[in-house]
């Protein structure tokens, strides 16, 4: 593109934004939406199918309890009403990854509707409001062979993969959000976040975007200030938190390049790209797609009992929000401190390290000095750096034992991430724990002092801060593992000085 | 000698019990007849030899062993196309599906051989059960045994044509809009069609799935009821299925057959006894309400003011739900595939194998669900009919506030020569016009033979309302034993 786009001050100074959120969200069920094949990610392709999930002719959908239930809950989190009664709904269209060429959705009667998800963006609170949570099948995936882009055009040959076929998919849809100006990228933002914790909190799904079991589309239109909302484009292949952002600020950057010139937006679908942070037009549908739902006729109504409603809706947990708020409370940070530990994606590690038993600071310490550091350099999610919780409050057990020192504490920790063990195994193993044996010591001391008697004389004659290398000479020779400080008071009590 | 393929479904059961015959001489006297006639008659597609006969030395042995059987262990059963046979092909009477073996069976299937029911093949059918003569088969028509240049009725005239041709004792049919009673009525044999989710539909291929119901054919009422009591019941893989036990149906079709129809009350549909039927169709049927009164049964007229909008209603919704559930049959995964050279499209190999899968009369009905469906139009057609559906469903609530059965000629015309109503599609739609209301409301109706036209059979529809379907065995077991069975002539 070599249309030079405006700056974003400029924009959000002439036009007010308007964003709308569809996500989706693969739910961590045992089984398929409508059949009882498993639902974990990878396997070797068409192994989880079945008769129901490759649609082949006379076989019937029966649907999944459990995925009901979640996505009720889904609703009642996202403080949605939740219908009496509901139908599914065939959504019609020809595609290879649909095995049946209609997708069982739900059209005009959803399990949840008109609720709202309150987040935080620069400390004040935003009310997004949510159109409808509701529940349907995913499609299977399609893999162009040959050609030069992996699309379809230029292939060779295209295969499918209905593994993921059938896995119960939540659809969330937000209400058109106006006024939040320059915000807007950031509200996206923090609406898709706060809506995967939340998820991640009732335990219905692992709510990962880089493996699709969380994916987003973005709408996003412009109009100018006091007049109607613009048209809306719809912005696919947003995968991840960061490209929510940066793709309506993408999307607002060039639309306001389009208005700016005197022309109009298109309603279309357009992909975002992760490497540009630009977006390009999908493939133009040069008629309406016309779905032609109609109820299921293979599927009874769902008609959730209110008894069982009012239960699940009793037992919600709470929400994140909340959660962090009291945490903060408990741990005693500032709102920076808090937020250092928000975007490091440390909160419930933190919050499970102190379960099992370290204070809140020395697992804040742990998880944002050595172990964030370590997940930065390997590029991994914080969480999967290969510590868990558990070994996190060990290690810390084992210092305040003074067992080990912070030194040999770090060593010991490079090998729980090494996969060596527990810290306690690993320090036994390896030898790295503190020399404790006074007598040893004493004679490690001694030693020191003999070897280096004009400094001994130093600290004789009152000069005490230069005990410092005799102490190094000591911790050299038990390789680091004697305490310094025990050292320290060693040598003074042996050299007749004071601390 | 006993022709062991004269015999009825409960008469070779018993003689199989007691060791008067085995399984595989009833197997192999049937598969001999079907080799005698089938070549003239066309009711099979497909004969599967060798699983019948492994299926009847199975029964053979668990009898020598001394397992206890069930009341139709190693009786031979004809099995309409529509349903999957594992590893037996399955072609819907589709060009589209020719040569799919499934890997699955069918719940009734399924249940077939759990109760020791012999196999003997796939029966002739109008292509995915859109007819009403099975003309529209993709693999021939097949023909009616009592007049071989008439149809046997549709969809399914492969499953009454194999009863009345002897080539087999008992069937399975499936029903959406008439298909097992109308070919009962003019092969003159038994056709019931079960209550909407009283018989599983898992592994039946979709027509309509809001109508489309599985059920038995027999030559006898009790025959029916037999298989009736083996296929039905609650399957948990098709949530339209109904939770309860099949109602009784055995019983009611014993007590039917001692004649004794005191305290029923029956309406004759006045909508379905004016015009549209023919003469000697009216004549049999008044000839057997006549019966029905001698043998107690209190007659009442009965009036069903929105009948009269079942066939336009049907002629929406079936349409609609067979434009969606026929979708998948698109190359690739299964069946057909035509012009994949490699140089065309993906939609291009799509349209072409639909494009030479499929028939004419299928592509209408495809084509008139599509538009029925559409955006703008839905209110207008698929929701409109919805609503004369409920209309519907009331005139049959109301009317069994009055009576316990509704009765009416199952069919407006005898068998009518094959090739007569091919040329428009409305006249042979009129061949489902008394049968069309109950699939609309869900509940059973039955058709048994009532008597003869110039020599052709006519059917009496006995129509119940939903789980009552033992009422309608009982009273036409009770005509049965007044009117008689019909035989045709000898092929």
């Amino acid at each position: 593109m070599t249309t030079t786009l405006p700056a974003y001050d400029e924009v959000v100074a002439r036009y007010e934004p308007v964003i709308g959120l569809e996500t989706h969200v693969e739910l961590g069920t045992n089984t398929k939406m409508f059949c009882g094949c498993p639902t974990d990610f990878g396997g070797a392709p068409n192994t989880r199918v079945c008769p129901v999930c490759l649609g082949l002719p006379g076989s019937l959908p029966v649907a999944n309890k459990a995925a009901i239930e979640a996505t009720i809950r889904i609703g009642l989190a996202l403080n949605c009403s939740i219908a009496e009664w509901c139908r599914f709904a065939r959504k019609n269209y020809f595609y290879p990854d649909m095995p049946k060429n209609f997708q069982i959705s739900q059209y005009d009667e959803p399990l949840c509707v008109d609720g709202y998800l309150d987040v935080e963006v620069n400390g004040e609170l935003v009310r997004i409001g949510i159109e409808r949570v509701h529940l349907e099948e995913d499609t299977g995936k399609t893999l162009h062979v040959g050609g030069a882009t992996g699309r379809i055009h230029g292939a060779t040959e295209s295969l499918v993969d209905y593994n993921r076929a059938g896995i119960p998919l939540v659809e969330i849809v937000t209400k058109p959000v106006p006024g939040t100006g320059a915000l807007a990228p950031e509200v996206a933002r923090a609406y898709v976040t706060e809506l995967r914790d939340v998820i991640r909190s009732l335990g219905v799904s692992d709510v990962r975007m880089e493996e699709g079991s969380l994916r987003c589309d973005v709408n996003t239109s412009l109009n100018l200030p006091g007049q109607e909302w613009g048209t809306r484009t719809e912005t696919k292949n947003v995968n991840s938190l960061r490209s929510v952002e940066r793709a309506v600020r993408s999307e607002m950057l060039r639309q306001a390049s389009v208005l700016d010139a005197g022309g109009k937006i298109t309603q279309e679908t357009r992909h975002f790209h992760e490497d540009s942070g630009d977006t390009t037009p999908g493939r133009s549908k040069e008629t309406a797609t016309d779905y032609r739902y109609f109820p299921e006729p293979d599927l009874v109504p769902l008609a959730p009992d209110t008894a069982w409603v009012a239960e699940l809706k009793a037992a919600l947990p709470e929400l994140p929000r909340l959660h962090r708020r009291r945490l903060q409370k408990q741990w005693g940070l500032s709102d920076l401190d808090m937020q250092s530990v928000l975007n490091a994606g440390a909160v419930e590690l933190i919050e499970q390290t102190v379960a099992a038993g370290a204070t809140p600071a020395a697992a804040r310490k742990w998880w944002l000095g050595e172990l964030s550091r370590r997940a930065n350099e390997t590029g991994v999610e914080l969480a999967d750096v290969g510590a868990t919780p558990g070994q996190v409050a060990e290690l810390q057990g084992l210092v305040d034992a003074g067992k080990l020192n912070d030194k040999l504490a770090r060593t010991v920790l490079e090998g729980v991430v090494a996969g060596e063990g527990s810290p306690t195994e690993i320090m036994t193993n390896r030898n790295l724990e503190v020399v404790s044996d006074t007598g040893a010591l004493t004679a490690a001391v001694d030693e020191a002092i003999a070897a280096n008697p004009g400094i001994a004389d130093k600290v004789r004659s009152g000069k005490v801060a230069a005990a410092g290398a005799l102490v190094g000479a000591v911790m050299k020779t038990t390789r680091g593992q004697a305490d310094a400080k025990t050292v320290r008071e060693l040598i003074l009590e042996r050299l007749g000085a004071q601390g | 000698m006993t022709d062991l393929t004269r015999l009825t479904a409960a008469e070779v059961a018993d003689l199989v019990a007691s060791g008067g015959t085995s399984a595989v001489e009833v197997t192999q006297a049937h598969l001999d007849r079907i080799a005698a006639v089938d070549d003239r008659v066309n009711a099979f597609l497909h004969v599967d030899t060798e699983g019948a006969l492994a299926a009847a030395r199975a029964v053979d042995e668990r009898r020598a062993a001394g397992e206890e059987l069930g009341p139709l262990a190693g009786v031979p059963v004809a099995v309409k196309d529509v349903l999957t046979t594992k590893g037996v092909p399955t072609t819907v009477g589709s060009k589209i599906l020719e040569g799919w073996r499934p890997p699955y069976d069918s719940t009734l299937v399924q249940r077939l051989r759990a109760a020791g029911t012999v196999m003997l093949g796939k029966t002739n059918m109008d292509e995915f059960a859109m007819g009403s003569s099975t003309e529209y088969s993709a693999y021939g028509p097949t023909h009616n045994p009592w007049d071989l240049s008439r149809i046997p009725g549709g969809s399914g005239g492969g499953s009454a044509a194999a009863l009345a041709a002897y080539e087999a004792p008992l069937a399975i049919g499936s029903d959406t809009g008439g298909s097992i009673r109308q070919p009962g009525a003019v092969t003159g044999t038994v056709g019931a069609k079960p209550t909407y989710g009283g018989t599983s539909r898992y592994g039946l291929v979709a027509f309509s799935s809001s109508l489309d119901t599985p059920g038995p054919c027999a030559r006898t009422v009790l025959d029916a009821a037999l298989l009736h009591q083996v296929i039905g019941g609650h399957d948990p893989r098709d949530s339209t299925s109904i939770p309860q036990p099949v109602p009784d149906v055995v019983g009611a079709a014993k007590l039917g057959a001692t004649g004794d129809l005191t305290g029923v009350k029956l309406g004759v549909v006045t909508e379905f006894t004016g015009e549209g039927a023919e003469p000697g169709v009216m004549a049999a049927f008044r000839e057997s309400v006549e019966a029905l009164a001698k043998l107690g049964a209190e007659i009442v007229e009965v009036s069903c003011p929105h009948f009269k909008y079942a066939l336009p209603a049907y002629y929406l919704i079936a349409p609609s739900e067979c434009s969606s559930n026929l979708a998948r049959f698109d190359g690739v995964r299964f069946g057909l595939r035509t012009g994949d050279d490699g140089n065309r499209s993906l939609e291009e190999v799509m349209s072409l194998t639909r494009e030479a899968g499929f028939g004419p009369e299928v592509k209408r009905r495809i084509m008139i669900g599509t538009y029925a469906l559409s955006s703008g139009y839905y209110d207008a057609y698929y929701g409109q009919a919805q609503k004369v559906r409920t209309l519907i469903t009331r005139d049959f609530t109301s009317a069994f506030e009055q009576v316990d059965a509704l009765i009416s000629p199952t069919t407006p015309f005898v068998a009518f020569p094959i090739g007569a109503r091919t040329s428009d599609p409305y006249q042979m739609y009129l061949a489902d016009l008394f049968t069309i209301p109950t699939n609309l409301y869900g509940g059973p109706a039955i058709s048994v033979p009532c008597g003869l036209s110039d020599g052709l059979p006519v059917g009496l529809q006995i129509m119940a309302p939903t789980m009552a379907d033992d009422r309608m065995y009982r009273v036409a077991a009770a005509l049965e034993s007044t009117v008689g069975t019909f035989t045709p002539p000898a092929l």
